[in-house]
């Protein structure tokens, strides 16, 4: 999340699309009732299907899975066509004004295209993406009067070379004829949609955005986030109290994870995994931007390095770089399960997860664990995985993997941070010991670990040095305060500023990031996240207790926005809302009293306010860029965006994304129409697997001629992803026991399926069998014209555990997305048939 | 009436069923086997293990939708038909005006259970030869209530939709509550609870008719009970024996039909 729950209060309208936090997120409606409650915030819900949390909207908005690129783009067209958009925070806070290479060439010309596609490897060279340059004097560091290139700005936002012009040209065509006949909404239901959310542009309201995996489990996923932070730059709710771009996430640390680099492609603190194309450390940080605060991103590397390495990261060895892996292709979920199907990957490890149920075209990736020589699952329970040799059809005979099931202990059993969605990080105590031999992970990694460095110790082949190398200097019994210190970071010898100033003493821990970004000798500090420094040094809790931050539990709320500054910490910098500079006009002054959040305090000099500012304290509003400058010097007091390269938030993304600068709305793998917005059906960078196409277990492509309904997946409050603790709980068992499909009553009076019926649906990947629930919250869709039924059901279930059921992803094709190679779960094509 | 009350506010509610659970959990209530049957709700009913419950009901009207969500559990009525029936005094009203229940004292005569007119008193077999029973109910946690704390499923709720406190004070938050809708556009908005049988400790705010959330639009006394109360009582006892023995007959031979029920399931 940009904002973070609590923030939620703060919002004029809250707009739901590809989530559901009344199923997902229950206390979220602590926040949006009260939003609702206070300040008669208005709560819009887009989804397939009216849910919980549209049975509590204003405004519900139907829309066929795998088409919110096109109501969104009808969102951003509406604030545009209509001038609904903050016009002084688009021109001063965003890249609205900057010139793209006169050779671009968007999907309206190119008919779903953009320029620079090479259809030899299916990619994009996104040369012509980029922006116009010019050249201008400026004075280097040593005063020497240079030239320098700088991105060239157009006079106005009328200028056809600017950002702003390309993004009225593309997003013309995303009518609200278009969204009906694309998303099956109603004309007037979106329309009110659009009234109601593009009130937030003005500069007394904010509007916020909430999304789950209903915008990212798609083969366009990345860029429906795109989507989602265009109409967000352009209604000025980036920054603000009330607004943002706000991801919640599935499962209560899993942004904990993802900081510290669950992704495969990924360093702690998103600095990045280096490929196999970058040899050495110097090449590895070319990637990091000059003219931004990722010009410290070599420092925040180097610190990884040594915390991780230590007395052997030396600066004469590039810090250890070339003991980092180095990454040389996609490891991401399904290339990993085709990889394990094809018999090439030999081990896996599970920790709380239980990819029988879980992962797409499930069928053919449990072959996939048939392959493997062995298999250590870390758990509360049996799970599916853990038991696949045992499943039912399985002969146990014929499966020559060996699986080890380790018990674990639950979070209640174990002491450590977690993270919220909202990046907040809460320290919490172990409240009871775990049962019989459980252990918590950690003491099982710790304990692997130790095993693994013992059984390397004699080696002398430099290929072993990073294992014997390593840092592991947690205890006999490993403390887990001491990972949180190594996490935080520590001087690992006096750390001194160039005047030779002691800025943190040998052993000490660090206050903060900005002690890497200043410090002389910064090779002297071990940090193993650089953005949670500083969440475990001692701090006070708005009572004059110190404590470390993350334990804090301090109630004060300055100004009442929610932000509660003293309890635990928030990263970055303990700061509640990310880009918050935005919250105040290009001058420095709040948008409005009511959405006051930091200022600039003219007096004092100095930004100041309820949160820590997204900026550099005391860098005035009037500061000028020096474009020969290094980091921030480059940038000047009005650009918000600290983080970007220029300073501006990105409406139009001239690099980091494969298929495009902009969102432009492609079909889903499977769908039952035609792109109805060019000739373009599919996203043209993404991978079809086709293993074993056209066998009963394969990578097999269903049409919709033989499949002919939409079918989304989702989940429920009463279970907890694939089952593995919510279906061995009696309680939650007994309050949703098994597996069903949500059927509208039309397609279930075609079909001849009564409520309660048994019914098997079926998609080119296999078949499976539900109890129908058939329901007035679903209706059929027009599309294009055509009606289209639409279905949907929960995928927490199989055959393990009190809750049994057919697990819903034996449907879901194997297709991911463009940039993240996230599955697309969200949307494929089924048939379904009332049993016997 | 009961001088403090739970306020369920419906409009509020998002069905996550923490309240069910909690109860569940604070009670130590057994989860019982259920089945999809083509519902979010499960358990399908109350039972002796099941003393709320959250229903889900779909209702159209107007053109608009709308999913409604109801915490069900005892009412606490201040006309209570169950107190007035308990042959034992397990069912009495407390000093605060809820209707508590002494399991020590049920007899499992099962009166109680005829004579609700929401239905929420269940019977739980302890011995099946001899057919001897115990009601179950809600008593909206008098255990927590009286040591200061909140009953467990309001503690639990997420968005707020259940409160608790000085009935007064939950009344007119509940009024204050459905102008604020009316003025949204809520046409149907109302408060339920506020004269139903002398006014119910569980009040509501509701977002449709009573009906469309199987609520009894007018709740009832049962004639029945009343026939005993006005005719019986003041004839005095002696006169009433022949029809107290004629109702007992009455009773036993329902709850002899009921205990089989339950045998069956």
């Amino acid at each position: 999340m940009t904002n973070h729950w609590v923030d939620l209060k703060n919002s004029d309208a809250v707009l739901i699309i590809g989530g559901n936090p009344a199923e997902n997120h229950p206390i979220s409606f602590k926040w949006i009732t009260a939003a609702m409650e206070e300040r008669g915030a208005k709560l819009i819900v887009v989804d397939p299907r009216f849910n919980r949390s549209a049975s509590k909207a204003d405004l519900y908005a139907p829309i066929r899975s795998g088409t919110d690129i096109v109501f969104l783009g009808g969102l951003v067209n509406y604030v545009i066509q209509n001038k609904l958009y903050n016009e002084e925070y688009v021109r001063s806070f965003t890249n609205a004004l900057t010139s793209i290479s006169a050779d671009y060439k968007g999907p309206a010309e190119l008919d779903g295209y953009f320029s620079g596609f090479k259809q030899s490897n299916a990619a994009y060279d996104p040369a012509t993406w980029q922006y116009q340059t010019e050249k201008v004097s400026a004075k280097d560091g040593s005063g020497n009067e240079i030239q320098v290139s700088v991105p060239k700005q157009a006079a106005s936002l009328d200028d056809p070379n600017s950002v702003f012009a390309h993004l009225a040209k593309h997003y013309a065509r995303y009518t609200p004829d278009l969204v009906e006949r694309v998303c099956g909404t109603p004309q007037a239901t979106f329309l009110q949609v659009a009234q109601t959310f593009a009130a937030t542009g003005s500069a007394d309201k904010s509007g916020t955005i909430l999304y789950a995996m209903g915008q990212t489990q798609h083969t366009v996923g990345t860029q429906n986030v795109r989507a989602m932070a265009i109409l967000q730059l352009l209604l000025g709710n980036v920054g603000v109290p009330g607004g943002g771009v706000n991801a919640l996430r599935g499962e209560s640390n899993v942004q904990g994870s993802t900081d510290m680099a669950l992704l495969f492609g990924d360093l702690p603190g998103y600095l990045g995994l280096p490929t196999s194309a970058q040899a050495d450390l110097k090449t590895f940080l070319t990637k990091f931007d000059n003219t931004s605060y990722w010009s410290n991103g070599g420092r925040f590397v180097t610190t990884l390095l040594k915390a991780w390495w230590g007395d052997a990261a030396t600066k004469e060895n590039d810090y250890a770089f070339n003991y980092l892996p180095k990454s040389s292709g996609n490891y991401s979920w399904i290339p990993l399960f085709e990889a394990m199907y094809k018999g090439t990957t030999k081990g896996l490890f599970v920790m709380g997860m239980n990819p029988y149920v879980s992962g797409p075209n499930a069928r053919l990736e449990r072959k996939g664990f048939e392959n493997l020589d062995w298999m250590v699952v870390m758990e509360l329970f049996d799970t599916e995985t853990s038991s696949f040799w045992r499943a039912p059809g399985v002969n146990p005979q014929s499966i020559k993997t060996e699986v080890f099931l380790l018990p674990a202990a639950d979070g209640l059993e174990k002491s450590g941070s977690l993270t919220t969605s909202g990046r907040l990080i809460q320290w919490r105590n172990r409240v009871a010991a775990p049962p019989g031999q459980a252990q918590e992970d950690i003491w099982i990694l710790d304990k692997l670990m130790k095993a693994i460095k013992a059984a390397y110790k004699d080696s002398s082949a430099a290929r072993d040095r990073p294992i014997l190398d390593l840092v592991w200097n947690y205890g006999d019994t490993i403390d887990v305060q001491a990972v949180a210190r190594e996490i935080n970071g520590y001087a690992l010898a006096d750390v001194k500023d160039a005047s030779n100033k002691v800025l943190v003493p040998k052993g000490a821990v660090l206050p903060g990031f900005p002690t890497i970004a200043t410090a002389a000798n910064y090779d002297a500090i071990a940090c193993g996240c650089w953005i949670y420094s500083g969440y475990f040094a001692p701090a006070d809790d708005g009572s004059g207790v110190t404590m470390p931050a993350v334990k804090r539990r301090g109630q004060k709320d300055p100004g009442g926005m929610g932000t509660y500054p003293f309890w635990g910490w928030a990263w970055p910098a303990n700061r509640r809302i990310l880009y918050n500079r935005a919250s105040a006009r290009p001058d420095g002054q709040p948008w409005s009293e009511g959405k006051k959040l930091v200022w600039w305090d003219a007096g004092k000099k100095t930004w100041t306010g309820y949160d820590v500012p997204d900026y550099l304290a005391t860098k005035a509003p009037d500061s000028k860029a020096n474009p020969a400058g290094v980091g921030l010097a480059a940038q000047a007091g009005t650009d918000a965006f600290i983080m970007k390269a220029d300073g501006k938030g990105w409406l139009f993304a001239p690099k980091g994304l494969n298929e495009g600068p902009l969102p432009e709305h492609y079909e889903p793998l499977e769908s039952p129409t035609a792109n109805l917005l060019s000739k373009l059906q599919f996203n043209p960078v993404v991978k079809i697997w086709d293993t074993d196409k056209g066998k009963a277990i394969g990578d097999n492509v269903g049409t919709a001629d033989k499949f002919p309904i939409v079918c989304t997946t989702f989940r429920l409050t009463e279970h907890w992803q694939a089952g593995a603790m919510s279906r061995n709980l009696p309680w939650l068992a007994e309050a949703q026991p098994g597996m069903f499909v949500e059927i509208s009553k039309e397609l279930a009076a075609e079909k001849g399926i009564g409520n309660g019926d048994s019914v098997e649906i079926t998609s080119a990947r296999g078949k499976i069998r539900a109890t129908a629930l058939v329901t007035m919250r679903w209706k059929s869709y027009m599309i294009g014209g055509k009606k289209v039924h639409h279905i949907g059901m929960p995928w927490h279930y199989s055959w393990v555990g009190l809750a049994t059921g057919d697990s819903a992803n034996d449907l879901t094709p194997h297709v991911g997305d463009g940039n993240s190679s996230i599955p697309e779960y969200k949307a494929f094509l089924v048939d379904v048939n009332k049993v016997g | 009436m009961s001088s403090i009350a739970m306020l369920v506010d419906t409009s509020k509610c998002t069905a996550c069923r923490g309240c069910q659970i909690a109860c569940k959990q604070w009670w130590d209530l057994a989860a019982t086997r259920t089945k999809q049957t083509g519902s979010y709700e499960n358990p399908r009913d109350l039972s002796p293990e099941t003393w709320s419950r959250v229903t889900f009901n779909e209702y159209e009207a107007g053109g608009k939708l709308q999913w409604l969500f109801l915490n069900l559990g005892c009412m606490h009525c201040t006309q209570a038909a169950c107190v007035d029936v308990c042959p034992t005094g397990a069912l009495q009203h407390n000093d605060t005006g809820f209707v508590s229940l002494d399991r020590e004292q049920c007899n499992g005569c099962g009166y109680c259970v005829e004579a609700c007119p929401f239905r929420i008193p269940r019977l739980d077999v302890v011995n099946t030869l001899t057919g001897e029973a115990k009601a179950s109910k809600c008593t909206l946690c008098q255990d927590r209530v009286t040591n200061g704390l909140t009953p467990a499923c309001v503690k639990t709720c997420p968005p707020g939709a259940l409160q608790f406190g000085d009935r007064t004070a939950m009344l007119s938050v509940a009024r204050k509550r459905v102008d604020t809708l009316k003025a949204q556009g809520v046409a149907q908005a109302r408060t339920y609870g506020e004269t139903e049988l002398g006014g119910l400790g569980r009040l509501y705010v509701l977002t449709a008719p009573p009906t469309a959330y199987g609520l009894p639009e007018a709740p009832e006394y049962p004639a029945l009970v009343n026939l005993w109360h006005n005719l019986a009582q003041p004839l005095g006892y002696a006169g009433a024996g022949l029809m107290t023995a004629g109702l007992a007959v009455n009773w036993l031979l329902t709850r002899r039909a009921r205990l089989s029920n339950v045998e069956e399931k």
